[in-house]
């Protein structure tokens, strides 16, 4: 170990005793606006910020536009309207079934954790849900950045032994006779759920469709509503 | 590694507890932490799979109480540190030590770009025939590296059937390491619930997980 590493180490050590821990609930404001004192992690966070922006490794714009990618552009509205899409247009959900990615970037959703897709689809046989037990793998193209359920212990570690208890917690109860099939992402494939169109929406447009499709269908965790619920 | 990142089967961790209308962020910081990893990422010092390492050796009654952005605080900070382009002193005085910095910082125009790469951990099909093919069984290695790696305790020494064949993948373990990309073919294997988990399971429960050549052995 070098002494960078060591270093780092006891550096962390000294400050964790003072850690709120970041369950803090400062919101969405700038840290410090109603006079409050800021958290240990505020303040690490935005001292790295002014070390990294000080010595030329981040450039500050380049940082606006990132979060702003990730706030307001990328989210569960793209693969809202992969999935509407494909419950209406039979030649491209084939396209997407068989290459799930060529056929999301048809729809200019490609990129950084979503570079190879593979979509599933839910039938009244098969029920597919999508976790990622060693971390945090999602599909960000199509549905942005995860929830903190997701991203969280209880979610992680009960998916794989409890996949039927862990829907009936999200309100989903599966038939004895469906099969439920659960994806781990350990690698670099990346996981959407295509799921039921719901019945009570024939002759609905692509986009009212879309509309009723959410993230949590999308992971795996809920069926689709239709128009009445 | 044995690590406690290693969720997969775990008991008593609580009930899953959604929360409705879920912001993208939480807290201002949230953002900061976000971006700030990515940009360092464009630095191109280390790999995902490095930074994957880098959390997982958090000590883990840490990773257990941080949150997802603190986990990526850590591995920023500390990465950062490792690869020599900041000091544990810098960081803890938050002043630049005079130094002359080591890398130059992603330009604003060229960000949308890398964030739309389509490249990642793909290889080319060519550098690698594959072991096994759909409906082959095989048998996960009961193995426990001390390094990274992607074959999940859960999932260690038993018998599954390979569903598809993703085609060839860098493989996480050496390249979360010495940055090696080694190519490795990377399968879709189906486990029946009972296979891992016993008779308790649901008889019409299944789990794929995605698994590399190295992980497997024909059954």
């Amino acid at each position: 170990m070098d002494t960078a590493r060591v270093s780092w180490y006891q550096w962390t050590r000294s400050t964790k005793e003072d850690r709120v821990s970041g369950h803090d609930h400062d919101h969405d404001h700038e840290p410090g606006v109603h006079g409050a004192p800021l958290t240990d992690t505020q303040l690490r966070v935005r001292a790295l910020e002014s070390l990294l922006v000080d010595k030329g490794l981040v450039d500050p714009a380049a940082l606006d536009t990132l979060i702003d990618t990730y706030e307001t552009k990328v989210g569960p509205r793209n693969g809202a309207r992969v999935v509407a899409k494909a419950w209406v247009d039979p030649a491209f959900k084939q396209r997407l079934l068989a290459d799930s990615t060529e056929a999301i970037a048809e729809l200019g959703y490609i990129g950084r954790q979503g570079e190879d897709m593979v979509v599933l689809e839910n039938t009244p046989k098969v029920h597919n849900m999508v976790v990622c037990t060693l971390c945090s793998c999602y599909p960000w193209p199509v549905l942005g950045l995860p929830p903190v359920w997701y991203k969280s212990a209880p979610y992680r570690s009960r998916a794989v032994i409890d996949p039927r208890g862990v829907l009936r917690e999200f309100g989903v109860q599966i038939g004895d006779d469906v099969e439920v099939r659960v994806w781990d992402s350990t690698a670099e494939l990346r996981y959407l759920v295509l799921p039921e169109r719901p019945a009570g929406t024939d002759g609905m447009s692509e986009d009212a469709l879309a509309a009723l499709v959410t993230r949590d269908a999308m992971i795996g965790v809920a069926k689709v509503k239709g128009p009445r619920g | 590694m044995n690590g406690v990142h290693d969720m997969g089967g775990m008991h008593g961790m609580g009930p899953i507890a959604p929360e409705p209308d879920e912001p993208v962020f939480h807290h201002h910081w949230e953002k900061r932490v976000l971006a700030l990893a990515l940009a360092t990422g464009f630095l191109r010092r280390w790999n995902i799979d490095m930074g994957r390492y880098t959390i997982e050796q958090m000590p883990p009654a840490e990773y257990l109480r941080a949150t997802y952005y603190e986990k990526w605080l850590y591995r920023t900070e500390r990465l950062l540190v490792e690869r020599g382009l900041l000091t544990a002193g810098e960081l803890a005085s938050g002043r630049p030590d005079g130094r002359p910095p080591g890398a130059r910082a992603l330009p604003p125009g060229d960000v949308q770009a890398a964030l739309r790469g389509r490249r990642a951990a793909r290889m080319d099909d060519h550098l690698k025939a594959p072991t096994f093919k759909a409906g082959d069984r095989v048998r996960t290695r009961n193995v426990h590296p001390r390094h990274h790696t992607r074959l999940p305790r859960y999932a260690r020494g038993k018998v599954g059937v390979i569903d598809r064949d993703h085609g060839v993948f860098i493989l996480p373990d050496e390249h979360a390491t010495s940055g090696t990309k080694v190519p490795s073919h990377c399968y879709a294997v189906r486990f029946e619930g009972r296979e891992l988990w016993g008779p308790d399971a649901g008889p019409r429960d299944a789990i794929y997980i995605d698994l590399f050549d190295e992980y497997l052995e024909p059954a």
